[in-house]
């Protein structure tokens, strides 16, 4: 089973914390008709961490260098949970018992009935993907932040 | 390979006794001889009695470039014009140029100097010296040349400037040596590569003496492999002689300063103290030998230390520290000194380090803080803040071991900082004193 349909591509981007900087970002994405589809921000007191995942990563790198921003790739998982309570404690206990490492981890809005999605950056992505499947985790693949 | 080896390895007990009775003879001779050092020296109450020790030149007043500048053009010559030989100035870009005179023991003695520190590098009369200084009122040129004139070695006195005609000079006549500025050296052998010339090959270069502007150990380690050679520093300056005060031997662990013509005080600029042994300061030089124009403890401004633990070259001079500024430069920050040169090289020595940064001081309530940007690319984002937390940290924990004092590291966006043509503006001083 080929696994790296798993993996979404994210795009993280280095903001000052200055007005206006977060704005810049997004309209280079608006420009290039990017959709942003999850999003995150990690920040300092001085910078921050801006991460996306959207419909065109490629596009979205390539527009974000074109504009002189300072731009990493790199995968995420997805996983559904069941949007009721517990549905997240419930993922984060596999997670903990499987041993994973979870670097950081934000909440994607989206349409799935009854269902909420979860992005995760582990540690080791590999290993996360291949452990959660077997426990029965359910993970979104690339295509699925394409479609919709 | 020394010069002059019974000075240059003098006991030091036996080399601080003939400084101290060279100090008292000079005082003596500048007080009949100069104007302005008799007046200074009545004002001090300063005879040559008052040096018993070493130690007693702390007595003595400082003398400043703006000495130089009020007497000009020659009222700290201690010799009539008849007796003088030689004059050289600086350029007088910040105001009267530096007029400096030279009687014919002190051009001898200026290339016994300049001699001693060729011998140290390596220099022999075997070898072919080009000489890419200009020649004219710079000390570098005439000075480097009659050194090396009078070690035996061929000079070719190309002066500077005309890089390509440099280049097939040193080629076709198989020069050995080139005395030049070190950020020349470099560009000479970019010259040479764009003239489609392998300058280790095409050129017979072995040594090089460089002097006349800072340069870091990190540019010396580029010119030595561009041109495969092996690159030593030297300081002087005209107030002083010229080039010869100082010159690296062949262990590049510092300059050595000849110690029997002059004696090297390394002091607090502020509070004109002498600093602690091995601690940076502020160069202080007073001439022990010098005919025309003797000068006691010149305010060099070139921020440097001293070293006096035994070279095993066989010298017995203290060494100096390349230079890593100017006090004109200095920032004081809680009381500490530090020079924008120390934060440069700690931040060049970071892998992914841009060589674009700015140093802000400000002063929130009584403490002043010190900012460097750093301006941020690919190298030095991390998706994770973990490890960029990781990196700021490094950065920040090897900017105080080096200075002492806490400083915050920002990372900034590419192109946020200023640029400038010519010199950039690397530092911004909020603080209203």
């Amino acid at each position: 089973m080929d696994l790296n349909k798993y993996k979404i591509p994210q795009i993280s981007v280095f903001i000052e914390n200055k007005k206006g900087r977060f704005y810049n970002t997004t309209r280079v994405l608006k420009e290039a008709g990017v959709n942003i589809r999850a999003m995150s921000l990690a920040d300092t007191m001085d910078f921050g961490i801006l991460r996306f995942v959207v419909d065109k990563p490629e596009k979205a790198y390539e527009a974000l260098m074109d504009n002189h921003f300072i731009v990493k790739m790199n995968d995420v998982i997805a996983v559904a949970i069941k949007d009721e309570c517990g549905g997240l404690a419930e993922l984060l206990k596999t997670i903990s018992d499987l041993d994973l490492n979870i670097e950081y981890m934000y909440t994607f809005v989206n349409n799935m009935d009854n269902k909420a999605v979860m992005l995760f950056k582990f540690e080791d992505i590999d290993e996360a993907i291949e452990k959660l499947l077997k426990a029965g985790a359910e993970l979104l693949d690339e295509d699925y932040f394409k479609r919709i | 390979m020394f010069w002059e080896k019974d000075r240059e390895t003098m006991d030091r007990k036996e080399l601080e006794n003939l400084q101290v009775e060279l100090l008292r003879e000079n005082i003596e001779y500048a007080y009949n001889n100069v104007p302005f050092y008799r007046k200074r020296f009545d004002e001090y109450g300063i005879t040559k009695e008052s040096i018993r020790s070493i130690e007693d030149i702390r007595k003595l007043p400082f003398t400043t470039k703006n000495d130089f500048r009020d007497n000009y053009p020659f009222g700290l010559l201690a010799r009539p014009m008849k007796e003088i030989v030689r004059i050289h100035s600086s350029s007088g870009t910040t105001g009267k140029p530096t007029v400096v005179a030279y009687t014919k023991k002190d051009l001898k003695t200026w290339a016994d100097l300049v001699a001693r520190i060729a011998k140290a590098a390596g220099v022999t009369d075997e070898d072919v010296v080009q000489i890419a200084f200009g020649y004219g009122l710079f000390t570098g040129g005439f000075g480097l040349h009659y050194g090396l004139e009078n070690i035996g070695a061929a000079i070719i006195p190309a002066s500077s400037g005309n890089t390509k005609r440099q280049i097939m000079l040193m080629e076709d006549y198989g020069a050995t040596v080139l005395v030049c500025t070190p950020s020349y050296a470099l560009y000479i052998a970019e010259v040479a590569e764009k003239l489609g010339k392998d300058p280790k090959k095409d050129l017979k270069l072995r040594i090089g003496m460089f002097g006349a502007e800072p340069w870091s150990e990190q540019m010396r380690k580029k010119i030595e492999e561009s041109l495969d050679i092996k690159a030593y520093d030297n300081y002087g300056l005209s107030e002083i002689i010229g080039p010869g005060v100082a010159g690296e031997c062949e262990m590049q662990n510092g300059m050595h300063i000849s110690e029997d013509h002059f004696i090297a005080e390394v002091i607090n600029p502020e509070t004109e103290e002498p600093v602690k042994p091995g601690e940076y300061g502020e160069l202080v030089i007073t001439t022990l030998t010098k005919e025309a124009l003797p000068v006691f403890r010149y305010r060099t401004r070139d921020i440097t230390k001293l070293d006096y633990t035994p070279c095993s070259c066989g010298r017995t001079s203290v060494r100096m520290s390349k230079p890593i500024g100017r006090t004109d430069d200095m920032l004081i920050i809680r009381g500490v000194n530090v020079f924008p040169s120390q934060i440069e090289e700690v931040l060049f020595n970071i892998e992914g380090v841009s060589p674009h940064y700015q140093i802000v001081v400000d002063r929130k309530g009584a403490l002043d803080t010190v900012t460097v940007l750093v301006e941020a690319n690919a190298n030095l984002f991390f998706d994770e803040m973990k490890k960029q937390k990781q990196l700021l940290d490094k950065i920040n924990d090897e900017l105080k071991t080096t200075l002492g004092i806490d400083v915050d590291v920002k990372l900034v966006e590419p192109n946020s900082i200023e640029r400038s043509e010519g010199k950039a503006k690397r530092i911004i001083d909020k603080r209203k004193f």
